[in-house]
Protein backbone atom coordinates (compact mmCIF):
# COMPACT_ATOMS: atom_id res chain seq x y z
CA UNK A 1 0.00 0.00 0.00
CA UNK A 2 1.44 3.33 -1.00
CA UNK A 3 0.94 6.51 0.90
CA UNK A 4 -1.58 7.85 -1.57
CA UNK A 5 -3.80 4.83 -1.08
CA UNK A 6 -4.52 5.74 2.50
CA UNK A 7 -7.77 7.59 2.64
CA UNK A 8 -6.99 10.43 4.99
CA UNK A 9 -10.07 12.49 5.71
CA UNK A 10 -9.49 16.15 4.86
CA UNK A 11 -9.60 18.51 7.81
CA UNK A 12 -12.48 20.97 7.74
CA UNK A 13 -11.69 24.02 5.61
CA UNK A 14 -12.62 26.13 8.59
CA UNK A 15 -13.12 24.86 12.11
CA UNK A 16 -14.32 27.23 14.80
CA UNK A 17 -14.52 26.06 18.39
CA UNK A 18 -15.93 27.95 21.35
CA UNK A 19 -15.22 31.33 19.81
CA UNK A 20 -16.21 34.41 21.78
CA UNK A 21 -15.54 38.08 21.27
CA UNK A 22 -16.25 40.79 23.79
CA UNK A 23 -15.19 44.26 22.70
CA UNK A 24 -13.47 46.68 25.07
CA UNK A 25 -16.80 48.50 25.40
CA UNK A 26 -18.23 45.36 27.00
CA UNK A 27 -20.33 44.53 23.94
CA UNK A 28 -20.39 40.82 23.35
CA UNK A 29 -20.33 40.31 19.57
CA UNK A 30 -19.89 36.54 19.57
CA UNK A 31 -20.86 34.18 22.33
CA UNK A 32 -19.65 30.64 21.88
CA UNK A 33 -19.50 29.98 18.14
CA UNK A 34 -18.88 26.42 16.94
CA UNK A 35 -18.78 25.96 13.19
CA UNK A 36 -17.24 23.55 10.75
CA UNK A 37 -17.03 24.33 7.05
CA UNK A 38 -16.32 21.46 4.68
CA UNK A 39 -13.70 21.64 1.98
CA UNK A 40 -15.17 22.61 -1.36
CA UNK A 41 -18.58 23.73 -0.21
CA UNK A 42 -20.35 27.04 -0.51
CA UNK A 43 -21.47 28.00 2.95
CA UNK A 44 -23.81 30.93 3.41
CA UNK A 45 -23.89 32.65 6.74
CA UNK A 46 -27.15 34.48 7.14
CA UNK A 47 -27.98 36.94 9.81
CA UNK A 48 -29.52 40.33 10.44
CA UNK A 49 -27.32 43.41 10.73
CA UNK A 50 -25.17 43.33 13.85
CA UNK A 51 -25.55 39.57 14.29
CA UNK A 52 -21.78 39.02 14.31
CA UNK A 53 -21.13 37.90 10.72
CA UNK A 54 -18.35 40.36 10.01
CA UNK A 55 -16.78 39.92 13.45
CA UNK A 56 -16.61 36.18 12.90
CA UNK A 57 -14.96 36.58 9.49
CA UNK A 58 -12.60 39.23 10.79
CA UNK A 59 -11.41 36.95 13.58
CA UNK A 60 -10.79 34.06 11.22
CA UNK A 61 -8.77 36.37 8.94
CA UNK A 62 -6.70 37.88 11.75
CA UNK A 63 -8.14 41.41 11.65
CA UNK A 64 -9.89 41.16 15.00
CA UNK A 65 -8.50 39.30 18.00
CA UNK A 66 -10.75 36.68 19.57
CA UNK A 67 -11.48 36.77 23.30
CA UNK A 68 -11.51 33.00 23.67
CA UNK A 69 -11.78 29.98 21.41
CA UNK A 70 -9.86 28.36 18.61
CA UNK A 71 -9.98 28.54 14.83
CA UNK A 72 -8.19 26.47 12.20
CA UNK A 73 -8.02 26.93 8.42
CA UNK A 74 -7.30 23.69 6.53
CA UNK A 75 -5.99 22.36 9.84
CA UNK A 76 -3.67 25.31 10.58
CA UNK A 77 -4.28 27.21 13.80
CA UNK A 78 -4.89 30.88 13.03
CA UNK A 79 -2.82 32.00 16.02
CA UNK A 80 -0.01 29.49 16.37
CA UNK A 81 0.40 28.85 12.62
CA UNK A 82 -0.84 32.20 11.37
CA UNK A 83 1.33 32.26 8.28
CA UNK A 84 0.15 28.92 6.96
CA UNK A 85 -3.45 29.62 8.01
CA UNK A 86 -3.63 33.02 6.35
CA UNK A 87 -2.14 31.74 3.10
CA UNK A 88 -5.22 29.51 2.77
CA UNK A 89 -7.66 32.39 2.88
CA UNK A 90 -8.65 35.21 0.56
CA UNK A 91 -10.91 37.91 1.96
CA UNK A 92 -13.26 40.25 0.17
CA UNK A 93 -14.49 42.63 2.83
CA UNK A 94 -17.84 44.32 2.84
CA UNK A 95 -16.65 47.90 2.49
CA UNK A 96 -15.21 49.12 -0.81
CA UNK A 97 -11.72 49.63 0.59
CA UNK A 98 -9.40 49.36 -2.32
CA UNK A 99 -7.05 52.34 -2.39
CA UNK A 100 -7.30 55.03 -5.01
CA UNK A 101 -4.22 56.04 -6.92
CA UNK A 102 -2.63 52.73 -7.78
CA UNK A 103 -3.44 50.94 -11.01
CA UNK A 104 -5.48 47.76 -11.02
CA UNK A 105 -2.47 45.72 -12.08
CA UNK A 106 -0.24 47.14 -9.36
CA UNK A 107 -2.72 46.69 -6.56
CA UNK A 108 -3.40 43.06 -7.48
CA UNK A 109 0.32 42.35 -7.82
CA UNK A 110 0.88 44.00 -4.44
CA UNK A 111 -1.67 41.68 -2.83
CA UNK A 112 0.01 38.62 -4.27
CA UNK A 113 3.37 39.72 -2.91
CA UNK A 114 1.90 40.52 0.47
CA UNK A 115 0.75 36.93 0.76
CA UNK A 116 4.26 35.74 0.04
CA UNK A 117 3.72 34.43 -3.49
CA UNK A 118 6.33 34.96 -6.17
CA UNK A 119 5.16 37.16 -9.07
CA UNK A 120 3.16 35.35 -11.74
CA UNK A 121 2.10 37.68 -14.52
CA UNK A 122 0.29 34.94 -16.43
CA UNK A 123 -1.90 34.07 -13.46
CA UNK A 124 -2.73 37.71 -12.74
CA UNK A 125 -3.59 38.24 -16.39
CA UNK A 126 -5.96 35.28 -16.37
CA UNK A 127 -7.51 36.49 -13.12
CA UNK A 128 -8.12 39.97 -14.53
CA UNK A 129 -9.55 38.51 -17.72
CA UNK A 130 -11.90 36.27 -15.73
CA UNK A 131 -13.17 39.26 -13.82
CA UNK A 132 -13.49 41.45 -16.95
CA UNK A 133 -10.79 43.75 -15.58
CA UNK A 134 -8.14 43.17 -18.21
CA UNK A 135 -9.02 46.32 -20.16
CA UNK A 136 -8.79 48.32 -16.96
CA UNK A 137 -5.43 46.95 -15.83
CA UNK A 138 -3.66 50.28 -16.25
CA UNK A 139 -6.50 52.41 -14.89
CA UNK A 140 -6.23 54.03 -11.51
CA UNK A 141 -8.70 52.57 -9.06
CA UNK A 142 -10.21 55.97 -8.34
CA UNK A 143 -11.50 56.14 -11.93
CA UNK A 144 -13.44 52.88 -11.68
CA UNK A 145 -17.14 52.43 -10.98
CA UNK A 146 -18.32 50.81 -7.74
CA UNK A 147 -18.95 47.50 -9.45
CA UNK A 148 -15.48 47.51 -10.99
CA UNK A 149 -13.91 48.31 -7.62
CA UNK A 150 -15.73 45.33 -6.16
CA UNK A 151 -14.18 43.17 -8.86
CA UNK A 152 -10.75 44.58 -8.07
CA UNK A 153 -11.25 43.54 -4.46
CA UNK A 154 -12.14 40.04 -5.57
CA UNK A 155 -9.06 39.96 -7.81
CA UNK A 156 -6.91 41.03 -4.85
CA UNK A 157 -8.43 38.33 -2.66
CA UNK A 158 -7.76 35.67 -5.31
CA UNK A 159 -4.31 36.97 -6.26
CA UNK A 160 -2.51 34.51 -4.00
CA UNK A 161 -4.56 31.51 -5.12
CA UNK A 162 -6.28 30.79 -1.82
CA UNK A 163 -8.23 27.59 -1.28
CA UNK A 164 -10.79 29.34 0.92
CA UNK A 165 -12.55 32.52 -0.12
CA UNK A 166 -14.53 34.76 2.21
CA UNK A 167 -17.08 37.03 0.64
CA UNK A 168 -18.52 39.44 3.17
CA UNK A 169 -21.81 40.77 1.77
CA UNK A 170 -20.48 40.45 -1.78
CA UNK A 171 -23.51 41.83 -3.53
CA UNK A 172 -24.54 44.62 -1.18
CA UNK A 173 -25.25 47.64 -3.36
CA UNK A 174 -24.38 45.78 -6.55
CA UNK A 175 -26.61 45.91 -9.62
CA UNK A 176 -28.48 42.86 -10.85
CA UNK A 177 -26.13 42.15 -13.72
CA UNK A 178 -23.00 42.20 -11.61
CA UNK A 179 -24.74 40.11 -8.99
CA UNK A 180 -25.47 37.43 -11.59
CA UNK A 181 -21.88 37.60 -12.80
CA UNK A 182 -20.61 37.26 -9.29
CA UNK A 183 -22.75 34.21 -8.62
CA UNK A 184 -21.40 32.75 -11.83
CA UNK A 185 -17.85 33.42 -10.69
CA UNK A 186 -18.50 31.83 -7.29
CA UNK A 187 -19.75 28.71 -9.02
CA UNK A 188 -16.67 28.54 -11.24
CA UNK A 189 -14.44 28.86 -8.19
CA UNK A 190 -16.28 26.08 -6.45
CA UNK A 191 -15.75 23.87 -9.49
CA UNK A 192 -12.04 24.46 -9.04
CA UNK A 193 -12.34 23.23 -5.47
CA UNK A 194 -12.31 26.57 -3.66
CA UNK A 195 -14.26 26.59 -0.42
CA UNK A 196 -16.49 29.63 -0.16
CA UNK A 197 -17.94 31.28 2.88
CA UNK A 198 -20.30 34.09 2.07
CA UNK A 199 -22.24 36.26 4.41
CA UNK A 200 -25.33 37.93 3.20
CA UNK A 201 -28.61 39.26 4.27
CA UNK A 202 -30.08 38.69 0.84
CA UNK A 203 -31.81 35.41 1.39
CA UNK A 204 -32.21 34.81 -2.34
CA UNK A 205 -28.44 34.83 -2.61
CA UNK A 206 -28.09 32.01 -0.11
CA UNK A 207 -30.98 30.19 -1.74
CA UNK A 208 -29.38 30.51 -5.14
CA UNK A 209 -25.80 29.66 -4.21
CA UNK A 210 -25.27 27.82 -0.99
CA UNK A 211 -24.79 24.13 -0.30
CA UNK A 212 -25.26 24.70 3.39
CA UNK A 213 -26.71 27.53 5.35
CA UNK A 214 -25.88 28.78 8.80
CA UNK A 215 -27.98 31.33 10.59
CA UNK A 216 -26.31 33.62 13.08
CA UNK A 217 -28.23 35.88 15.42
CA UNK A 218 -27.01 37.90 18.37
CA UNK A 219 -23.57 36.32 18.24
CA UNK A 220 -24.80 32.76 18.23
CA UNK A 221 -25.20 30.18 15.51
CA UNK A 222 -28.91 29.39 15.57
CA UNK A 223 -28.83 26.72 12.92
CA UNK A 224 -26.63 24.97 10.37
CA UNK A 225 -28.31 22.84 7.75
CA UNK A 226 -28.04 21.59 4.18
CA UNK A 227 -29.97 24.06 2.11
CA UNK A 228 -32.21 21.47 0.49
CA UNK A 229 -32.90 19.77 3.81
CA UNK A 230 -33.66 23.10 5.37
CA UNK A 231 -36.05 24.03 2.63
CA UNK A 232 -37.72 20.64 2.91
CA UNK A 233 -37.89 20.62 6.66
CA UNK A 234 -39.08 24.12 7.16
CA UNK A 235 -40.40 25.04 3.74
CA UNK A 236 -44.12 24.55 3.23
CA UNK A 237 -46.22 24.42 0.11
CA UNK A 238 -49.77 25.65 0.23
CA UNK A 239 -52.66 25.19 -2.17
CA UNK A 240 -55.21 27.98 -2.03
CA UNK A 241 -58.60 27.21 -3.52
CA UNK A 242 -61.34 29.73 -4.29
CA UNK A 243 -64.69 28.01 -3.81
CA UNK A 244 -68.33 28.84 -4.49
CA UNK A 245 -70.68 29.02 -2.82
CA UNK A 246 -68.80 30.30 0.24
CA UNK A 247 -68.12 27.52 2.67
CA UNK A 248 -69.68 28.50 6.00
CA UNK A 249 -68.60 25.37 7.80
CA UNK A 250 -66.10 22.71 6.75
CA UNK A 251 -67.89 19.45 5.96
CA UNK A 252 -66.52 16.48 7.95
CA UNK A 253 -65.70 14.72 4.66
CA UNK A 254 -62.80 17.18 4.26
CA UNK A 255 -61.31 16.60 7.75
CA UNK A 256 -58.43 14.48 6.40
CA UNK A 257 -56.80 17.52 4.75
CA UNK A 258 -56.92 19.84 7.80
CA UNK A 259 -57.99 22.79 5.66
CA UNK A 260 -57.94 26.39 6.76
CA UNK A 261 -61.04 28.35 5.90
CA UNK A 262 -60.96 32.09 5.29
CA UNK A 263 -63.35 34.20 7.34
CA UNK A 264 -65.77 34.80 4.50
CA UNK A 265 -65.53 31.16 3.46
CA UNK A 266 -64.50 31.88 -0.13
CA UNK A 267 -61.00 30.35 0.12
CA UNK A 268 -59.73 27.09 1.54
CA UNK A 269 -56.01 26.59 2.16
CA UNK A 270 -54.32 23.20 2.15
CA UNK A 271 -50.76 22.90 3.48
CA UNK A 272 -48.80 19.87 2.29
CA UNK A 273 -45.36 18.43 1.79
CA UNK A 274 -44.45 18.98 -1.83
CA UNK A 275 -41.67 16.37 -1.65
CA UNK A 276 -44.07 13.63 -0.43
CA UNK A 277 -45.04 10.72 -2.71
CA UNK A 278 -48.74 11.50 -2.48
CA UNK A 279 -49.67 15.10 -1.96
CA UNK A 280 -53.37 14.26 -1.68
CA UNK A 281 -54.33 17.09 -4.00
CA UNK A 282 -56.27 15.02 -6.49
CA UNK A 283 -58.35 13.41 -3.72
CA UNK A 284 -58.96 16.82 -2.13
CA UNK A 285 -60.27 18.34 -5.33
CA UNK A 286 -62.59 15.39 -5.88
CA UNK A 287 -63.83 15.57 -2.28
CA UNK A 288 -64.53 19.30 -2.55
CA UNK A 289 -66.59 18.67 -5.70
CA UNK A 290 -68.45 15.84 -3.95
CA UNK A 291 -69.24 18.17 -1.04
CA UNK A 292 -71.07 20.48 -3.44
CA UNK A 293 -68.54 23.25 -4.01
CA UNK A 294 -67.28 24.51 -7.33
CA UNK A 295 -63.58 25.42 -7.59
CA UNK A 296 -63.33 28.84 -9.23
CA UNK A 297 -59.62 29.30 -8.98
CA UNK A 298 -56.49 27.88 -7.42
CA UNK A 299 -52.90 28.87 -6.71
CA UNK A 300 -49.92 27.34 -4.93
CA UNK A 301 -47.54 29.15 -2.63
CA UNK A 302 -44.12 28.01 -1.48
CA UNK A 303 -42.51 29.40 1.62
CA UNK A 304 -39.13 30.86 0.74
CA UNK A 305 -35.91 30.76 2.68
CA UNK A 306 -36.84 34.27 3.68
CA UNK A 307 -39.92 33.08 5.55
CA UNK A 308 -37.85 30.40 7.23
CA UNK A 309 -35.16 32.86 8.18
CA UNK A 310 -37.56 35.43 9.56
CA UNK A 311 -39.32 32.84 11.67
CA UNK A 312 -35.99 31.49 12.97
CA UNK A 313 -34.62 34.87 13.93
CA UNK A 314 -37.89 35.88 15.46
CA UNK A 315 -38.22 32.73 17.56
CA UNK A 316 -34.61 33.11 18.71
CA UNK A 317 -35.23 36.62 19.94
CA UNK B 1 10.63 35.45 6.54
CA UNK B 2 8.09 36.62 3.98
CA UNK B 3 10.50 38.60 1.82
CA UNK B 4 7.95 38.88 -0.98
CA UNK B 5 5.69 40.83 1.37
CA UNK B 6 8.48 43.16 2.52
CA UNK B 7 9.33 43.78 -1.11
CA UNK B 8 5.66 44.38 -2.00
CA UNK B 9 5.16 46.93 0.78
CA UNK B 10 8.48 48.62 0.04
CA UNK B 11 7.74 48.88 -3.67
CA UNK B 12 4.21 50.10 -3.01
CA UNK B 13 5.51 52.87 -0.75
CA UNK B 14 8.28 53.88 -3.12
CA UNK B 15 5.85 54.11 -6.02
CA UNK B 16 3.72 56.40 -3.88
CA UNK B 17 6.70 58.75 -3.76
CA UNK B 18 7.22 58.51 -7.50
CA UNK B 19 3.56 59.42 -8.02
CA UNK B 20 3.86 62.46 -5.79
CA UNK B 21 7.35 63.52 -6.75
CA UNK B 22 6.57 67.23 -6.62
CA UNK B 23 5.33 67.03 -3.08
CA UNK B 24 7.74 64.46 -1.73
CA UNK B 25 11.02 65.47 -3.40
CA UNK B 26 10.84 68.77 -5.24
CA UNK B 27 9.08 70.83 -2.60
CA UNK B 28 11.35 69.96 0.37
CA UNK B 29 14.41 70.48 -1.82
CA UNK B 30 13.22 73.93 -2.86
CA UNK B 31 12.30 75.02 0.64
CA UNK B 32 15.68 73.92 1.99
CA UNK B 33 17.43 75.62 -0.89
CA UNK B 34 15.68 78.84 0.11
CA UNK B 35 17.25 78.57 3.57
CA UNK B 36 20.67 78.28 1.97
CA UNK B 37 20.04 81.29 -0.23
CA UNK B 38 18.70 83.48 2.57
CA UNK B 39 20.80 82.40 5.55
CA UNK B 40 23.83 80.95 3.87
CA UNK B 41 24.50 83.27 0.96
CA UNK B 42 22.63 86.51 1.62
CA UNK B 43 22.89 86.90 5.41
CA UNK B 44 25.81 84.55 5.98
CA UNK B 45 28.21 86.88 4.21
CA UNK B 46 27.60 89.46 6.94
CA UNK B 47 28.12 87.00 9.78
CA UNK B 48 31.37 85.85 11.32
CA UNK B 49 32.69 82.33 11.45
CA UNK B 50 30.63 79.99 13.58
CA UNK B 51 31.99 76.79 15.08
CA UNK B 52 35.20 77.20 13.09
CA UNK B 53 33.54 77.42 9.63
CA UNK B 54 31.68 80.05 7.61
CA UNK B 55 28.09 80.57 8.74
CA UNK B 56 26.74 79.25 5.43
CA UNK B 57 28.68 76.02 5.84
CA UNK B 58 27.78 75.83 9.54
CA UNK B 59 24.05 75.60 8.90
CA UNK B 60 24.29 72.90 6.21
CA UNK B 61 24.27 69.87 8.55
CA UNK B 62 21.46 71.35 10.66
CA UNK B 63 19.29 72.07 7.64
CA UNK B 64 19.87 68.65 6.14
CA UNK B 65 19.06 67.13 9.52
CA UNK B 66 15.87 69.18 9.71
CA UNK B 67 14.57 67.84 6.43
CA UNK B 68 15.70 64.32 7.32
CA UNK B 69 13.66 64.47 10.51
CA UNK B 70 10.51 65.98 9.04
CA UNK B 71 10.62 63.80 5.94
CA UNK B 72 11.27 60.57 7.84
CA UNK B 73 8.38 61.30 10.15
CA UNK B 74 5.94 62.40 7.49
CA UNK B 75 6.80 59.57 5.08
CA UNK B 76 6.47 56.87 7.69
CA UNK B 77 3.43 58.27 9.46
CA UNK B 78 1.52 58.84 6.23
CA UNK B 79 2.58 55.43 4.92
CA UNK B 80 0.82 53.57 7.71
CA UNK B 81 -1.91 56.15 8.38
CA UNK B 82 -3.30 56.12 4.83
CA UNK B 83 -4.16 52.40 4.79
CA UNK B 84 -5.80 52.86 8.18
CA UNK B 85 -7.72 55.87 6.92
CA UNK B 86 -8.78 54.23 3.64
CA UNK B 87 -9.50 50.87 5.27
CA UNK B 88 -7.00 48.98 3.12
CA UNK B 89 -5.07 48.01 6.26
CA UNK B 90 -7.34 44.92 6.43
CA UNK B 91 -5.19 43.37 3.75
CA UNK B 92 -1.94 43.80 5.64
CA UNK B 93 -3.53 42.52 8.86
CA UNK B 94 -4.95 39.45 7.12
CA UNK B 95 -1.74 38.64 5.26
CA UNK B 96 0.85 36.11 6.44
CA UNK B 97 3.28 38.81 7.52
CA UNK B 98 4.94 39.31 10.89
CA UNK B 99 5.10 42.71 12.59
CA UNK B 100 8.82 42.77 11.85
CA UNK B 101 8.15 42.38 8.12
CA UNK B 102 5.50 45.10 8.17
CA UNK B 103 7.92 47.47 9.88
CA UNK B 104 10.72 46.55 7.46
CA UNK B 105 8.49 47.39 4.51
CA UNK B 106 6.98 50.64 5.72
CA UNK B 107 9.85 52.02 7.77
CA UNK B 108 12.46 50.82 5.29
CA UNK B 109 10.72 52.68 2.47
CA UNK B 110 10.23 55.83 4.54
CA UNK B 111 13.88 55.85 5.61
CA UNK B 112 15.08 55.22 2.04
CA UNK B 113 13.04 58.12 0.75
CA UNK B 114 14.32 60.46 3.45
CA UNK B 115 17.88 59.34 2.76
CA UNK B 116 17.58 59.96 -0.96
CA UNK B 117 16.12 63.37 -0.19
CA UNK B 118 18.91 64.16 2.28
CA UNK B 119 21.53 63.39 -0.33
CA UNK B 120 19.75 65.51 -2.95
CA UNK B 121 19.60 68.40 -0.47
CA UNK B 122 23.28 68.04 0.33
CA UNK B 123 24.02 68.23 -3.37
CA UNK B 124 21.81 71.29 -3.72
CA UNK B 125 23.51 72.97 -0.76
CA UNK B 126 26.86 72.51 -2.45
CA UNK B 127 25.62 74.78 -5.24
CA UNK B 128 25.15 77.66 -2.81
CA UNK B 129 27.78 77.23 -0.12
CA UNK B 130 31.18 75.53 -0.19
CA UNK B 131 31.67 72.90 2.52
CA UNK B 132 33.56 69.69 3.02
CA UNK B 133 32.82 66.41 4.74
CA UNK B 134 35.75 65.26 6.88
CA UNK B 135 34.20 61.96 8.02
CA UNK B 136 32.04 60.78 5.09
CA UNK B 137 31.52 57.29 6.52
CA UNK B 138 30.26 58.71 9.80
CA UNK B 139 28.18 61.21 7.89
CA UNK B 140 26.41 58.36 6.06
CA UNK B 141 26.12 56.42 9.33
CA UNK B 142 24.42 59.37 11.07
CA UNK B 143 22.22 59.90 8.03
CA UNK B 144 21.05 56.29 8.07
CA UNK B 145 20.66 56.12 11.81
CA UNK B 146 18.61 59.30 11.93
CA UNK B 147 16.31 58.45 9.05
CA UNK B 148 15.73 54.97 10.43
CA UNK B 149 15.06 56.17 13.97
CA UNK B 150 12.72 58.93 12.94
CA UNK B 151 10.93 56.72 10.44
CA UNK B 152 10.25 54.36 13.34
CA UNK B 153 9.02 57.35 15.31
CA UNK B 154 6.82 58.42 12.37
CA UNK B 155 5.41 54.90 12.12
CA UNK B 156 4.33 55.15 15.77
CA UNK B 157 2.70 58.53 15.11
CA UNK B 158 0.89 57.11 12.06
CA UNK B 159 -0.54 54.28 14.15
CA UNK B 160 -1.42 56.55 17.05
CA UNK B 161 -3.10 59.23 14.90
CA UNK B 162 -6.78 58.84 14.21
CA UNK B 163 -7.13 62.10 12.32
CA UNK B 164 -5.07 64.15 9.90
CA UNK B 165 -4.76 66.79 12.59
CA UNK B 166 -3.06 64.42 15.00
CA UNK B 167 -0.85 63.27 12.17
CA UNK B 168 0.65 66.72 11.77
CA UNK B 169 0.57 67.78 15.40
CA UNK B 170 3.77 66.04 16.51
CA UNK B 171 5.94 67.15 13.57
CA UNK B 172 4.71 70.75 13.60
CA UNK B 173 4.38 71.36 17.34
CA UNK B 174 7.28 69.31 18.66
CA UNK B 175 9.82 68.26 16.05
CA UNK B 176 10.13 71.49 14.05
CA UNK B 177 10.48 73.78 17.13
CA UNK B 178 12.98 71.40 18.70
CA UNK B 179 14.99 71.38 15.49
CA UNK B 180 15.05 75.18 15.30
CA UNK B 181 16.05 75.36 18.95
CA UNK B 182 18.45 72.44 18.63
CA UNK B 183 21.33 74.37 17.14
CA UNK B 184 20.50 74.18 13.43
CA UNK B 185 21.30 77.88 13.04
CA UNK B 186 23.65 78.53 15.94
CA UNK B 187 26.25 76.87 18.09
CA UNK B 188 24.75 76.09 21.50
CA UNK B 189 28.00 77.31 23.05
CA UNK B 190 26.86 80.83 22.12
CA UNK B 191 23.89 80.54 24.52
CA UNK B 192 23.89 81.88 28.10
CA UNK B 193 24.75 79.05 30.57
CA UNK B 194 21.14 78.54 31.76
CA UNK B 195 19.73 78.25 28.23
CA UNK B 196 22.56 75.99 27.26
CA UNK B 197 21.59 73.63 30.11
CA UNK B 198 17.95 73.68 29.08
CA UNK B 199 18.91 73.04 25.47
CA UNK B 200 20.72 69.87 26.50
CA UNK B 201 17.32 68.33 27.28
CA UNK B 202 16.43 68.68 23.61
CA UNK B 203 17.29 65.32 21.98
CA UNK B 204 17.66 66.87 18.55
CA UNK B 205 20.68 68.85 19.75
CA UNK B 206 22.59 65.56 19.89
CA UNK B 207 21.57 64.52 16.39
CA UNK B 208 22.60 67.82 14.83
CA UNK B 209 25.76 67.89 16.89
CA UNK B 210 26.86 64.44 15.77
CA UNK B 211 25.99 65.11 12.18
CA UNK B 212 27.86 68.40 12.16
CA UNK B 213 30.89 66.71 13.69
CA UNK B 214 31.00 64.31 10.74
CA UNK B 215 31.30 67.33 8.46
CA UNK B 216 33.74 69.62 10.26
CA UNK B 217 35.25 67.49 13.04
CA UNK B 218 34.06 70.11 15.55
CA UNK B 219 31.31 69.50 18.08
CA UNK B 220 29.63 71.25 21.01
CA UNK B 221 29.08 67.94 22.77
CA UNK B 222 31.05 64.69 22.64
CA UNK B 223 30.12 62.67 19.54
CA UNK B 224 29.91 59.44 21.54
CA UNK B 225 27.09 60.99 23.58
CA UNK B 226 25.28 61.94 20.38
CA UNK B 227 25.56 58.43 19.01
CA UNK B 228 24.52 56.76 22.27
CA UNK B 229 21.45 58.95 22.72
CA UNK B 230 20.32 58.38 19.13
CA UNK B 231 20.60 54.65 19.70
CA UNK B 232 18.63 54.94 22.93
CA UNK B 233 15.85 56.81 21.12
CA UNK B 234 15.83 54.14 18.45
CA UNK B 235 15.57 51.41 21.08
CA UNK B 236 12.62 53.22 22.68
CA UNK B 237 10.84 53.44 19.31
CA UNK B 238 11.43 49.74 18.68
CA UNK B 239 10.06 48.96 22.12
CA UNK B 240 6.91 50.98 21.50
CA UNK B 241 6.37 49.34 18.12
CA UNK B 242 6.69 45.85 19.53
CA UNK B 243 4.17 46.81 22.22
CA UNK B 244 1.81 48.11 19.48
CA UNK B 245 1.88 44.80 17.66
CA UNK B 246 1.62 42.76 20.84
CA UNK B 247 -1.49 44.58 21.99
CA UNK B 248 -2.91 45.41 18.56
CA UNK B 249 -3.16 49.04 19.69
CA UNK B 250 -5.12 51.08 17.11
CA UNK B 251 -4.61 48.28 14.61
CA UNK B 252 -6.81 45.46 15.81
CA UNK B 253 -9.99 45.56 17.77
Amino acid sequence: MTETDIDVPLPPAILVEGLTKTYASGFSALSGIDLSIRPGEIFALLGPNGAGKTTLISIICGIVTASTGRVTANGFDIAAQYRAARRQIGLVPQELTVGAFETVWNTVTFSRGLFGRTPDAAYIEQLLRDLSLWDKRDSKIVTLSGGMKRRVMIAKALSHQPSILFLDEPTAGVDVELRREMWEMVRRLRERGVTILLTTHYIEEAEEMADRIGVINRGQIVLVEEKTALMRKLGKTQLVLDVAPPCTELPSALDTWALERSEDGTTLTYTYDAQGADTGIADLIRAIGAAGFAIRGLQTRQSSLEDIFVSLVRSAS
Amino acid sequence: MNTQAVRAIYRFEMSRTARTILQSIVSPVISTALYFVVFGTAMGSHMGRTGGVSYGAFIVPGLVMMSLLTQSISNASLGIYMPKFMGTIYEVLSAPVSPFEIVCGYVGAAASKAMILGIIILGTARLFVPFEILHPVWMIAFLMLTTLTFSLFGFIIGIWADSFEKLSIVPSLIVTPLTFLGGSFYSINLLPPLWRKITLFNPIVYLINGFRWSFYDAADIAVGTSLALTLVFMAICLGVISWIFKTGYRLKR
